[in-house]
Formats: structure tokens, C-alpha cells, sequence
């Protein structure tokens, strides 16, 4: 068996007296698609936070193909490949659409304090034009074509959705966590998201997605791990999970 | 030509557009200083202390000014690493009082008489010179990685960082260029005055500078030297109201503020006025 992407073991976190995730293991196998679904304060986002880096664990390991991670800066983890978008959205709300997808580019690219004293004057530097030139293709990838130079917090909801998911893509991650990237889009919308997401994974970005729109948790994902009360209670392909008599009692049975 | 009054006037107004950048810098990456005023005493100090004791050639003294600022800035950006908005300012003005209450017993510094006979080595055309340069180099940043790097993190700290910005190496450069370039507004500052003391660069500057940015608007470096040159020439302006001038400089700024508390130049603004500069190119 391969060494799966990410691997989590004895993963546990608490917020002062409140266990947020306890010991939790789990393996996201490099590829495809991977969700993770359980009731509101399950731990689905406190989970995301600990493998971007934007918190630290009690304990436990994190591995990203095969490297402990769990020690590492946020923006370390971005540059080895793993990147997220967000529950509630933050764009940078100062930045156009295209600047925010370049803000991705950040771990890509290179350039200081002094670069912009450098280079032929009252052009725009080389690094900067291809820089642009591959931002422009993200945008055309997640249907943001010609809205570049639009304030990002202009745009509609769902269209800022797809941006964040622009920016993470800009990182070019190898595995790419979306945190609920359905939450209060249509159903139109939500149809597209699921193609765009499709089209991401099959160009060999394996996702870890939390969702609760069930719908697309079936269509979408390989795998399901359903988290309760910060622990892990059924694992496996979508349609055995749903019949587990665990998850519906926590899950589904309280819809 | 120019009268001495008048030159006298545009080299402080350009002084003055220096240190508001200086506070520009950090405050474009969302870190907000009150303490301009004392890499400005640390460049002005600095450099005097080379010409006058040393013979230091005034280019090289200069070079110095902005070096120790810059350093200077470096080490305050540690702090800053941890702190935030308001707490932030106060450890900035903390340390423009340090540096105040340092010369101010230093005897090698001159103390509380200051440091006199600075050889007179500024003229316009080093003020505008420099005021060039980082007119050029803020233009460029605005649309390089850097730069995005930080307006993102003026944004939303934890999202730049989660999309693979180093937090702390663009707080220290962005602490350590403002270092740099109020560093280098002192050592024009003292070596045009020709006498300084440790009064000169206290709260008051600090946050004149401060003001002076805020006044001109946040959301672009035009507004740092739109709003220093306004409130620096002003005071001249006002001359004939006499005794009642600060009143009246106090009301106009307060007046502005509260009809446009984004600054005079805002996003809508600028985004107005780079339109119509598109739309003039596009024209051709």
C-alpha cells in the first residue's frame, strides 16, 4: 500500500475545558476525493485548522507524503502543497479578483522589498507578466472570465466562492481542502461547483472537502469519515456510510 | 528663482511627504506605528554625529541615517509580531519616547541643549530626489508581490498566511523599510536645520506623521503625499489669521475628517481617477 497524502494519527485538540477533536486518525489517500461530514461542532473545521497550521495540535502526528508537518508555519505548509478556502468567506476585500488569485501565486513567485526598484522602468517585469498570464488561466478555469479587474467583494456570492477556490488553486496544491465551498449557493450554483471541483481533482488535485449538502457528498467523494463529538464514528464509501446505523443516529437522523 | 522662504517651505514639505511615507509602508501592511519621530532621531542623530565628528561625507552620512532607522525598525518589528491595532501603537510611541529620553541624556549627543553646528549639506534637489525614488518604488510595489503581500496582510492575517504568506518576514521588512525611509527624512531633517534636539522628534512628530497619512487616506501612498504637503504648507497658508492659526489648522483637519474620515483621497476616489487615466490611454 502506498503512503497515503495525508495522514493524521492521535490527532486531539481541546478549546479550555472542550474537547474539540480527540485523537483522531485518518488518511486521505492521494487522488481522489475525500469529505468529511458530522454534525455542527463535530470538529470538521478545527480539523482543517490543524492541518493548514492555522492552529496547533495537543497531540498527535500530521504527515504530508510522508512528512511530519504538525511543527511547521502555516505559509510553509501552502508551499509544500497543501492549501484551503473558508467556511465563511475572506477574500481580501482591498484586492480586485485577479490580485486576489495572484496573492496565491505568493509561494510560487519570487520578489522582495527591493524588486520593484529593479528592472526596466515603467515596464512591467517579466516575473509579473507570467505571473498574471497564469492567474488570467485560474480565472478562466473556475468560470471567472472577465471579471479580473472587479473588486473582489463586488462580486455575487457563489462567484466569490468559486475566487477562493481561484486563490487556492494559485498555490498549486496537491491537496486541497474546501471547507462547506456549497454553503448558501443555489442549486444551480451548487450544480457547477460540483463540475468545477470534478475538473480540479481530475487534473490531479485530491480534495478534502466538508460539506453538508448531501447530495454532493454522494456524487462527489470516494471516501466519507464522519466525525461526532471530535471523533471519528464510520468510514468508507458513500453509500455504506449512509446506511451505517451510527451516522444516521448522529447525523442524518437529526436533520 | 525660488525665495530661501520658499525653498525653506518645500524642503520641509518634502520632508514631511518622506516621514508620512515612512509611516505609509508599515501601515500598508496593516502595521500601525506612532513612533516615526524616533527613526527619525536615530537618522538625524546618526548622521550629524558622522559629518560633525568624523567628516563624514554628507552621502555616506545619509546612507548611515537610513541604515540605522532601518535596523532600528527591524528589532521594533519583533513586537510587532505579537501586537495588535491599538496595543501596537502604544508599544510604537514607547519606543519614539525611548529613543527621545536616550539622546536626551546622551552627552556625546548634546542632551537636552542639543547637537549644534551640523554642517548645512541639504538642498532641494536631495529632498526631491529622494522623493522621487519612492514615489517610483511605491508605484511599483503596488502591483508586485510584495506589495499584495501587504495589503493582504492589512486584510486578513490569517488568510494571507493560510494562501502562503511568511507573516513575520513581511512584518520586520515592512517595520525595517519604514526604518529606512524615516531614517533617511532625519538625516535631511538635521543637516538642513543644522541643529537639532531630542524635542524635535517626539509625540508631537510621531503623530503629526501619522496624521499627515491619515489625513491624505489609507488606501494608497498618494495619500501620504497628497495629505503631508496639504497640512505641511497649510500652517504658511494661514499665516494672516496670527495668533489664531493652530485653532484654525486644528478646525480644517477636524472639518475634513469628519466629512471624509477615509481621508481625502479614498478607494472611490482613486479608482475614479484611474479610470479616467485608462480611459484618457485608451483614447490615445
Amino acid at each position: 500500500m502506498s503512503v497515503p497524502l495525508l495522514a493524521v494519527d492521535g490527532l486531539s485538540r481541546s478549546f479550555g475545558k472542550l474537547v474539540v477533536l480527540s485523537k483522531l486518525d485518518l488518511a486521505v489517500e492521494a487522488g481522489g476525493v475525500h469529505a468529511i461530514i458530522g454534525p455542527n461542532g463535530a470538529g470538521k473545521t478545527t480539523f482543517f485548522n490543524l492541518v493548514t497550521g492555522a492552529l496547533g495540535p495537543d497531540a498527535g502526528h500530521i504527515r504530508f507524503a510522508g512528512r511530519e508537518i504538525g511543527e511547521l508555519a502555516s505559509y510553509r505548509r501552502t508551499a509544500l502543497g497543501i492549501c484551503r478556502t473558508f467556511q465563511n468567506i475572506r477574500l481580501f476585500g482591498s484586492m480586485t479578483v485577479l490580485e486576489n488569485v495572484l496573492l496565491g501565486l505568493h509561494c510560487r513567485t519570487h520578489g522582495g522589498l527591493l524588486s520593484p526598484l529593479l528592472g526596466v522602468p515603467f515596464r512591467r517585469p517579466r516575473a509579473e507578466v507570467s505571473a498574471r498570464a497564469r492567474a488570467g488561466e485560474i480565472l478562466d478555469l473556475v468560470g471567472l472570465t472577465g471579471k479580473a479587474d472587479r473588486p473582489a467583494m463586488e462580486l455575487p456570492y457563489g462567484e466569490q466562492r468559486r475566487l477562493e477556490i481561484a486563490r487556492a488553486l494559485a498555490s498549486t496544491p496537491r491537496l486541497l481542502l474546501l471547507d462547506e465551498p456549497s454553503a448558501g449557493m443555489n442549486m444551480q450554483e451548487t450544480i457547477e461547483l460540483e463540475a468545477l471541483i470534478e475538473q480540479v481533482n481530475r487534473r490531479g488535485v485530491t480534495i478534502l472537502l466538508i460539506e453538508h449538502k448531501m447530495s454532493l457528498v454522494m456524487k462527489l467523494s470516494r471516501v466519507v469519515t464522519v466525525l461526532n463529538f471530535g471523533q471519528k464514528i464510520a468510514e468508507g464509501p458513500p453509500a455504506v456510510v449512509q446506511r451505517d446505523p451510527r451516522v444516521i443516529e448522529a447525523y442524518l437522523g437529526s436533520e | 528663482m525660488l525665495s530661501d522662504h520658499a525653498v525653506s517651505i518645500l524642503i520641509f514639505a518634502g520632508i514631511d511627504v518622506i516621514m508620512a511615507l515612512s509611516f505609509y509602508l508599515p501601515a500598508s501592511a496593516g502595521q500601525l506605528s506612532a513612533g516615526q519621530g524616533g527613526f527619525m532621531a536615530l537618522g538625524a542623530y546618526t548622521s550629524a554625529y558622522l559629518t560633525v565628528q568624523h567628516g563624514t561625507p554628507f552621502p555616506l552620512a545619509l546612507a548611515a541615517g537610513g541604515l540605522v532607522g532601518g535596523l532600528v525598525g527591524f528589532a521594533v518589528g519583533f513586537p510587532a509580531l505579537r501586537l495588535r491595532g491599538l496595543y501596537l501603537v502604544l508599544v510604537t510611541f514607547g519606543f519614539g519616547e525611548m529613543v527621545r529620553v536616550l539622546f536626551l541624556n546622551a552627552p556625546a549627543f548634546g542632551g537636552p541643549a542639543g547637537f549644534a553646528g551640523i554642517p548645512p549639506a541639504t538642498t532641494l534637489w536631495h529632498v526631491l530626489g529622494l522623493l522621487i525614488v519612492l514615489v517610483y518604488f511605491f508605484m511599483r510595489l503596488a502591483g508586485s508581490r510584495m506589495g499584495r503581500a501587504f495589503a493582504a496582510l492589512r486584510d486578513d492575517e490569517a488568510a494571507a498566511e493560510a494562501m502562503g504568506v511568511n507573516s513575520t518576514y513581511v512584518k520586520l521588512a515592512a517595520f525595517a523599510a519604514g526604518g529606512v525611509i524615516a531614517g533617511l527624512g532625519g538625516a535631511l531633517y538635521a543637516h538642513y536645520t543644522l541643529f537639532i534636539d531630542p524635542e524635535a522628534f517626539g509625540v508631537g512628530r510621531s503623530l503629526f506623521v501619522m496624521l499627515y497619512a491619515v489625513f491624505g487616506g489609507l488606501a494608497s501612498f498618494w495619500g501620504a503625499v497628497v495629505g503631508a504637503a496639504i497640512l505641511s504648507v497649510l500652517p504658511e497658508l494661514l499665516r494672516w489669521v496670527k495668533d489664531w492659526r493652530e485653532i484654525f489648522y486644528g478646525l480644517l483637519v477636524l472639518t475634513l475628517m469628519l466629512v471624509r474620515p477615509q481621508g481625502l483621497l479614498d478607494a472611490t476616489l482613486l479608482a475614479r481617477i484611474s479610470l479616467r487615466g485608462e480611459r484618457a490611454a485608451a483614447r490615445g
